[in-house]
């Protein structure tokens, strides 16, 4: 069990005027090595939650513990926690600031305290899980790709070897390709190093292909929780929140009412192909 | 939400205070506090109390709100208080230890102290009854003379009406990139001096380069929108005095005057 | 003379080092020719650095030609007098909602461009009006941009534009840094002004599923135009925009899936309604599978 929410509630300016709820009584399990999708409209709620997760924000009331460690207890190393759940803000390009790449990624692992030939080891893994060349190491961030840049922000909290990784709409801005790609990348290091990873986006379908969870956030609570086919299945509620489940979903939907008798609980091009074609052929058998 | 905050406190209400002109807020406000500067005794600031208490009542903002500006100055009203009081020389008052308070100190202590009151009051009046961007435009137009001495009057208050309305954006920014570099493991706290200042490096480089990459935007955005400084253009919201302007600049200057003659004839003090 | 052409136009920039010296020069866009007439919607789809954004800022006299020429309402934009008349024709739309609003307050903002051409005050407060109630904004005239969404900041950016009185809006990936919210505001007040006022759009974009709307597509590569077409046209062709690494709605993509795996489906099915037509069809019929073409 890596994190464990527990009845978590957080009002911004609590005591003013102007308090407001942004988290309502979250209760979460976030077990190791698990690709999750956080989904959530702007002002759901999720980018609070997340800040929560890496020891930003304080709960105004509830619980967090990470390894059964409560946050903020007598003892609780905040540092350490940062390190273990690492947070990659959206547009994670803007806090590049080093003279050259490789110097940049550095920044995390230094600022742990670790000896310099341990830190140059993890920012060269770091960069290379991200697929930067070593061409690029020794240029100015400020000088790559869009694309580039962004993994090269990533590469700086990976080189903290986080247990979690939370990564706030790592798409953001990016073009299909630059999506796909970053995507495909943090799939692979997933599975390759077993690590959890929280993907938080507004589109169902970007996330649909790569994660085995998805947790909806609406309101400052969690509204559904559960395998991706399940929380499409909801895709009227869904939209009642201004959320949209993947157009596969749709059209699934619209086949079974209208046409042909077929599962609704897909989540790829792949399985909806094969479901529609095995529905024809037990039609016409 | 460091986007609410709004510079300069502008409070939205409606009041006479707030509908007029601001070349009249702006010159009263200065007229107020020259007047303050004048003031020799206790009737002046009696009547500079009453002229203040009437304007914050018919501005409709309540006076929590003028006394909020208080606190930030809080400090330094005390220092200048004991300093007065310690250190005036005159005839002794009251004396202990190495200390003496004189009659002459304590006088200029309670007038610095009430000078320095109505100050600030005085001029959050002004700030919290007028937006940001209708200062800007009243100072343009009142320094519009000096465009004939080559001071670039409007480029100027283009520019500051562009930082008012970037100042917001950047703090939320700035608040925005600490956390992202706290979250890598950056301690903007401990530390002395010098390594505090060397821990602001990775918060202001992306800050300068975020900055310098908006302003190139905006500069874009702007020429694509055939701006092309203060020539040929048009104004929206034109500035135009109307009776009660008029109005507002006869008061002033009738307490001025006020204030100015009870000093002579009144020395009650 | 549509009310945007170009003709062989060329951009190329000088790269430098660090010293200043020239590393090289790049070709951001390489022998475009394009025609667009009077009341299109034009989308134009590509990936970063495909030179789309680069031949947007042509068409407001931002950039100007290495070489060949671009004419706005007839006007070429290389000549320096006809700068502020082109602007005002092809007004833009930038990316960043936060970096294009000057005004403090909505309406201020809006205001801007009327100000800069010297329109009377009285019209410009009409101008501004009629804008802010184009777009869906009218209520919020008074407000400070700071506390609107990307979607509403972006509605502003159009209606600060239409207040300019253009023949056609430039809208530069107006919805790249929106939430999914924001985009379909935005696309529907787009839609709104070609089909109510008949204003000229060119919305450069990368989502495919805001393209479907348009009259003609064309998507750029490496400053060249790659593909020219009806969006029918256009999503016909899977394979190739698989290439150039562009989205594909979903529903095509499956189309295109059943297609190949033997279903008698036609190209460029763009809606479900469409799909489901097709579907219908084809199953409809009580054949033997092996006729249907599964198997």
């Amino acid at each position: 069990m890596a994190i464990l929410l527990n009845h978590v509630s957080y009002v911004y300016q609590a005591g003013t005027e102007m308090a407001v709820t942004a988290l309502n009584d979250i209760n979460l399990k976030i077990p190791d090595g698990q690709f999750i999708g956080l989904i959530g409209h702007t002002g759901s709620g999720k980018s609070t939650l997340v800040q929560h997760l890496n020891g930003l924000l304080r709960p105004t009331k509830g619980a967090l513990y990470y390894d059964g460690e409560e946050y903020y207890s007598q003892g609780f190393d905040l540092k350490r926690l940062r390190s273990k759940v690492g947070l990659v803000f959206q547009y994670p390009e803007h806090q590049l600031f080093e003279a050259d790449v490789f110097s940049d990624v550095c920044f995390g692992p230094t600022n742990l305290g670790l000896d310099r030939k341990e830190v140059e080891l993890r920012a060269y893994t770091a960069l290379k899980q991200v697929g930067i060349e070593d061409e690029y190491f020794y240029q100015s961030p400020f000088e790559l790709s869009g694309g580039q840049k962004r993994r090269v922000a990533i590469a700086g909290v990976l080189a903290m070897k986080p247990d979690v990784l939370i990564l706030d709409e790592p798409t953001a801005g990016l073009d299909p390709k630059g999506r796909d790609e970053i995507l495909d990348q943090i799939k692979a290091l997933q599975k390759e190093s077993g690590i959890t990873v929280i993907l938080v986006s507004h589109s169902m379908e970007d996330v649909a292909k790569y994660v085995e969870r998805i947790i909806v956030m609406n309101k400052g609570g969690v509204l559904f929780d559960d395998i991706p086919q399940k929380v499409f299945h909801e895709y009227e509620k869904l939209e009642e929140i201004g959320l949209a489940a993947p157009q596969i979903t749709y059209i699934m939907n619209r086949i079974n009412k209208e046409l042909l008798p077929v599962s609704t609980e897909v989540k790829t091009i792949e399985e909806a192909k094969n479901e529609i074609l095995r529905a024809m052929r037990l039609q016409h058998d | 939400m460091i986007r609410d905050i709004t510079l300069g406190q502008y409070y939205q209400t409606e009041s006479c205070i707030h509908s007029l002109d601001p070349r009249v807020k702006l010159l009263g406000t200065i007229l107020f506090i020259i007047s303050l500067f004048s003031i020799r005794n206790f009737s002046g600031y009696l009547v500079a109390a009453l002229f203040l208490a009437v304007i914050i009542r018919l501005s409709h903002v309540p006076f929590r709100f003028m006394v909020k500006g208080m606190r930030a100055i809080l400090f330094l009203l005390l220092i200048t208080v004991v300093f007065n009081l310690f250190l005036t020389p005159g005839e002794t008052l009251v004396s202990f230890w190495k200390f003496r308070i004189t009659q002459e100190g304590l006088r200029t202590a309670i007038f610095m102290a009430l000078r320095l009151t109505f100050l600030i009051i005085g001029s959050s009046v002004m700030t919290l009854t007028t937006t940001p961007n209708h200062l800007t435009d009243g100072m343009e137009k009142l320094l519009k003379p000096l465009q004939k001495l080559r001071v670039p009057v409007h480029e100027i208050s283009m520019m500051m009406s562009i930082a008012l309305r970037f100042i917001p954006i950047l703090l939320e920014e700035t608040d925005k990139i600490m956390k992202a570099q706290i979250a890598r493991g950056a301690d903007f706290e401990s530390g002395n001096l010098i390594k505090k200042a060397k821990s602001l490096v990775p918060l202001l480089v992306p800050l300068f380069i975020s900055a310098f990459r908006r302003a190139n935007d905006l500069a874009m955005a702007m020429e694509a929108r055939c701006y092309r400084g203060g020539e040929y253009r048009t104004k929206m919201k034109p500035l135009a005095y109307k009776k009660q302007d008029a109005a507002a600049y006869v008061i002033v200057i009738l307490y001025l005057i006020l204030t100015i003659w009870i000093g002579r004839i009144l020395q009650l003090l | 003379m549509g009310i945007i052409k170009t003709s062989k136009l060329i951009f190329e920039y000088i790269r430098r080092d660090e010293d200043g010296n020239v590393e090289g020069i790049t070709r951001a866009i390489d022998n475009v020719d394009l025609d667009i007439q009077q009341g299109d919607f034009i989308a134009i789809l590509g990936h970063n650095g495909s030179g789309k954004s680069t031949l947007a800022k042509h068409i407001n006299a931002i950039l100007y030609p290495t070489e060949g020429t671009v004419w706005v309402d007839g006007k070429d934009t290389s000549v320096e007098e006809n700068i502020w008349d082109i602007r005002q024709k092809a007004g833009m739309v930038f990316q960043n909602p936060d970096n294009q609003i000057i005004g403090q307050l909505v309406e201020e903002d809006v205001g801007f461009g009327p100000e800069n051409m010297g329109v009377p005050t009285k019209e410009i407060r009409e101008r501004v009006e009629e804008s802010l109630k184009a777009v869906g904004m009218y209520e919020y005239r008074k407000h400070s941009p700071n506390r609107l969404s990307g979607g509403q900041k972006q509605r502003i950016s159009i209606a600060g534009v239409i207040a300019m009185h253009p023949k056609c809006i430039i809208m530069d990936e107006p919805t790249a840094m929106l939430d999914p919210n924001g985009r379909k505001e935005v696309i529907r007040a787009a839609r709104a002004l070609h089909e109510v006022e008949g204003v000229t759009i060119v919305l450069i974009t990368h989502y495919m599923e805001e393209a479907v709307f348009a009259d003609r597509i064309i998507v750029m590569d490496e400053g060249r135009i790659e593909m020219q077409g009806t969006p029918k046209e256009i999503f016909s062709q899977v394979e190739k925009l698989k290439e150039l690494r562009l989205d594909v709605p979903q529903v095509t993509l499956l189309a295109h899936e059943l297609k190949k795996s033997g279903l008698k489906l036609p190209d460029g099915i763009l809606t479900i309604d469409e799909f489901l037509y097709e579907l219908e069809r084809i199953t409809g019929k009580q054949n033997t599978p092996g006729k249907m073409g599964i198997l």
